[in-house]
């Protein structure tokens, strides 16, 4: 079967067109969903992509939570479907209690857009599945509030749970414990800073992107079980 | 106080200009139809002073598709593959008001290839200060580098490539120019007030009392000490809206609903509609009690010249305005029909209170003056070029090896461009830090090269060669890239024109420019002047930054600048004269000194080089190529190795090591392949009679030039180190 991937496109969102691009090239079928309708079309992952949605006014992700397709995003999570918040997207799902935590301003105040590596502490996820528990991936990261932070409760419970997916090898923004990805509890919502879909070939400078975003694509077409 | 007799002067018309619009109009102006001419006819949008001599520049080629005088020009890459490229400058908006100053530069640049009905898809930005030391300087760095990046991140197109350049003389007149790609996705749009009776759709933010008089106030006058007093006449940015509009543009180009479309910059709303129906030979009724408003209690004369950014006039058939205005509305944009398309070749502002202005269109956008002005060898000029040249040795050519490499010139740039976001729309094949970015486009094989060059010092020792220079320098970085360079876009920076030793500085360029794109086959597809950049008197060196175009027909044949393999052979291709050391990195970062003549250029040696780069990117035969430029070959071979992580060693024979190590000639690049590719690439080099001779090899980790040597990691703390140093060091 073919993944359906809906990308939700916010008024100031600028990487749902990567996001397309990325998802197609790995053979899933793509929609844009825009920001304002109730309902949403039968997909298997819904992208929260990468940019400024509303201008990112008041706060990252801040009026974002309140458009009307998020509800529905909700809804989609909450029966098990998959989510992945890419960067504004990550911002946008804490802001919307679908992850724990916040971001704030990266350490050095200033936007940061450069390669990064990043190490996978737990590959026994949907969004992981294809890596080796501790490969190391590059990928860019692009945003000036990057500096994933938790109550310290919080952070323990993640590890406890493993839910700290990702983490950067040399951490570029002050992020606690050098979070980089995280998931929720079920592990089917995932959000994280750096842009996999940047990274889906070589001639931009890698194609490790491709590890991450084809797990996703692997869980829905069943292909990881056949692996594992 | 402000009187009615000398209201022109204050806003920047003189009494004879005065004169010739009363005798147009065969009576006195109105304010509304004053404060239009103002703006319609300052330097900044009528060129009045540069445009004699920029008739004289090349603008045609098959596959220039569009030339000067639209929003953007616009060429064919390749068969049915057509990008848009344009430069402007922000200068003045940025120097009083640096974060949205080069925030607006950047919107407004966007707004031109919007124009076009084209997606703007990479922007590059030239930008140049005073010393780094100067704590002034270090504010103005980061607040623009800070504009242009929350601007331009915003709306989602890529920074692929820029310059950052210090000298004294834009301590007080920094230089902000932007250049902008764009893909034409579409039927190309035009800014043509087409049919009468169609309807005028003012599109996107609401009109404020920003930027009122931008284009006459600050961009066509001197500055001096009381000039951030003028911090109102800056425009404020808001990207959000921008990003909004791009897309908003984009579908209106893609329903094919529109007849007519121009941005709204310099010179506010009396621009596109003077422009416009002027074009078209038609007139245009606009009512400004339809024009969506910031503040309520605006001015008549206000509302014509504000220069709001985030707007775009359309002419819309009637049948098709509801929907023109629901596709804006999708977006969340404001839109209003405010005026309709008329035959009486006029612009007539109305409002509830009847006409404020009525004046033929052609009058307010082609009947500007045309100044002839005085030019005037600077009498300076004799002196400088025949002073000695800064070419004495250095005590330790180790040390000022490092010193070049050090210094703000030279270093890496990194701290700048990591704060844009230079990787969106998964086409920067190469990006900052290189020659030339190479941006694939989407869906395609074919990439765009583009590379910004204004090598200021060298036209200060003398304009048509430092001229010359500047468009074969941005040549051959794209060629060094692997593209064919094809057209150029370019930004005028200079002085003020009133003054004859700058109006002949300036004619001196635009002849060098015409030259040499004569001769590499690059024509002028449109640009910008920007003039007045005086403060106290005192101009900056006249600096023309070129942004060259090319084309590769396969981005994955792009050739980078780093090193790749230990073991590689290095070449360094065209001859090396020990004499071109006139304005050179080495004259002024090691002995103080900007004097003599710039370096000596041959136009054909320069296209022979090229040739030579593009074939043998073509095929495949480099492992790397680098323009050898500022610092010479010192330099080139470091940022090859530092950019692959990897050394060298080579060897030269030369006497007076300096000399050959730090020379500035033109039409040099530093190529790097396989062993075994020796004889082929020697054989190429022979087949273009370019002169080429092998200097060594790629090694691991030491930067060695056989007299003397430094580690990679030195190397590397050196020249990734020096500008953040400078940079904290100027604003503790």
């Amino acid at each position: 079967m073919t993944a359906r991937v809906g990308v939700i496109v916010f008024p100031g969102s600028n990487c749902e067109l990567d996001a397309r691009v990325a998802f197609s090239a790995l053979g899933a079928e793509v929609e844009m969903i825009w920001h304002a309708g109730t309902s949403l079309p039968e997909v298997d992952l819904v992208v929260l992509p990468g940019g400024f949605a509303h201008g990112d006014y008041l706060r990252t992700g801040a009026l974002a939570r309140f458009s009307p397709v998020m509800d529905r995003v909700r809804d989609h999570a909450l029966r098990g479907g998959l989510v992945l918040g890419i960067c504004n997207g990550f911002q946008i799902l804490c802001e919307a209690g679908m992850l724990p935590g916040a971001l704030r301003k990266n350490n050095g105040l200033k936007f940061l857009c450069r390669w990064v590596d990043l190490r996978v502490d737990n590959n026994d996820t949907a969004f992981t599945s294809r890596a080796e528990q501790g490969q190391v991936l590059r990928i860019p990261i692009n945003h000036f509030e990057g500096n994933w932070y938790a109550e310290p409760a919080v952070v323990d419970r993640l590890r406890e749970n493993n839910q700290i997916v990702l983490r950067y090898v040399d951490n570029p923004n002050g992020s606690v414990d050098d979070v980089a990805g995280i998931c929720n509890e079920s592990r089917n919502v995932f959000g994280l800073m750096p842009h996999p879909e940047r990274a889906c070939e070589q001639l931009l400078g890698s194609d490790d992107g491709i590890v991450l975003l084809g797990s996703l694509l692997d869980h829905v077409t069943d292909r990881a079980g056949v692996a594992g | 106080m402000i009187s009615p007799a000398t209201l022109h002067r204050d806003l920047g018309l003189t009494d004879d200009e005065l004169d010739a619009i009363k005798t147009r109009l065969g009576r006195d102006p109105s304010y509304t139809e004053l404060a239009m001419f103002s703006v319609m006819w300052s330097e900044h949008c009528s060129y009045k002073s540069s445009r004699i001599h920029l008739r004289g520049l090349p603008s045609e080629a098959p596959y220039i598709l569009v030339g000067p005088g639209e929003g953007a020009g616009i060429v064919e890459l390749a068969p049915g593959v057509s990008v848009a490229w344009k430069i402007e400058s922000h200068n003045h908006p940025s120097f009083v008001e640096p974060f949205n100053g080069a925030a607006t530069g950047v919107g407004g640049i966007v707004r031109d290839i919007l124009s076009m009905g084209a997606r703007p898809i990479a922007l590059m930005d030239p930008l140049r200060f005073g010393p780094l030391d100067d704590p002034r300087t270090a504010y103005l760095v980061e607040g623009v580098v800070h504009g242009i990046s929350n601007y331009g991140n915003s709306i989602g197109v890529p920074t692929v490539g820029g310059e950052v350049v210090f000298e004294d003389c834009y301590a007080e007149n920094p230089l902000v120019n932007v250049a902008c790609l764009g893909l034409v996705e579409n039927r190309l749009m035009h800014g043509r007030a087409e049919g009468e009776g169609n309807a005028v759709i003012l599109i996107g933010s609401s009109t404020g009392r920003d930027g009122i008089g931008g284009a006459s106030v600050l961009a066509s006058a001197e500055f001096d000490d009381a000039s951030s007093e003028k911090r109102p006449s800056v425009q404020v940015g808001d990207p959000f809206t921008e990003r909004l509009l791009i897309e908003a543009c984009l579908e209106l180009a893609r329903s094919g609903l529109l007849v007519g479309f121009q941005d709204l910059g310099a010179g506010g709303i009396s621009c596109p509609t003077s422009e416009m129906a002027a074009k078209a030979g038609t007139g245009m009724q606009l009512d400004i009690s339809k024009v969506h408003l910031r503040e309520a209690d605006m001015e008549p004369f206000e509302i014509m010249i504000s220069e709001s950014q985030e707007r775009m006039l359309a002419v819309v058939d009637p049948a098709n305005v509801e929907a023109v205005l629901a596709i804006c509305r999708k977006w969340e944009l404001q839109a209003n029909v405010v005026g309709e398309v008329t035959k009486t070749g006029r612009v007539e502002v109305i409002h509830e209170n009847g006409v404020l202005a009525d004046v033929p269109a052609d009058a307010l956008a082609e009947e500007g003056p045309v100044y002839n002005r005085g030019l005037e060898r600077p009498a300076w000029l004799d002196e400088l070029q025949g002073a000695p040249m800064g070419a004495e040795p250095p005590s330790d050519l180790e040390a000022a090896f490092l010193q070049l490499l050090g210094s703000p010139a030279i270093g890496s740039k990194r701290w700048v461009w990591e704060q844009y976001d230079h990787m969106i729309f998964l086409g920067t094949v190469q990006g900052p830090g290189g020659d030339a970015a190479v941006i694939r486009l989407p869906g395609q094989d074919t990439a765009a090269v583009i590379s910004v060059d204004g090598p200021g010092r060298y036209c200060y020792l003398d304009p048509y060669e430092g001229a010359r220079l500047a468009v074969a320098e941005a040549a051959r970085n794209v060629a060094a890239a692997g593209g064919r360079p094809l057209a150029i876009t370019n930004c005028l920076n200079f002085g003020n024109p009133e003054k004859p030793d700058v109006m002949w500085q300036f004619a001196e360029v635009v002849r060098g420019i015409g030259d040499a794109c004569r001769a590499l086959g690059t024509p002028v597809t449109g640009g910008n002047v920007s003039f007045y950049n005086e403060t106290n008197g005192r101009a900056i060196y006249p600096t023309p930054v070129i942004g060259m175009l090319g084309s590769l027909p396969d981005a994955r044949r792009s050739v980078g600048l780093a090193f790749r393999s230990p073991g590689d052979v290095i070449a360094i291709v065209g001859d090396t004269d020990p004499a071109d050391f006139g304005g050179s990195e080495y004259a002024k970062t090691v002995n103080g000194v900007v004097a003599g003549r710039p370096p000596r250029l041959d136009l054909s040696a320069e296209s022979a080089l090229h040739r030579f780069l593009i074939e043998g990117a073509a095929r495949t035969s480099f492992s790397s190529a680098h323009d050898c430029a500022g610092g010479g070959i010192a330099i080139g071979l470091a940022e090859s190795a530092l950019a692959g992580g990897l050394g060298f060693q080579v060897a030269f024979e030369q006497d007076e090591r300096h000399r050959f190590l730090f020379s500035e000639s033109p039409s040099r690049a530093i190529v790097s392949f396989p062993a075994q590719g020796v004889e082929a690439v020697r054989k190429l080099a022979d087949d273009y009679g370019v002169p080429l001779e092998i200097a060594g090899s790629v090694a691991p980790d030491r930067l060695d030039f056989g007299t003397f040597g430094v580690g990679f990691d030195v190397a590397q703390d050196v020249f990734e180190g020096a500008f953040r140093r400078a940079l904290a060091a100027s604003m503790s």
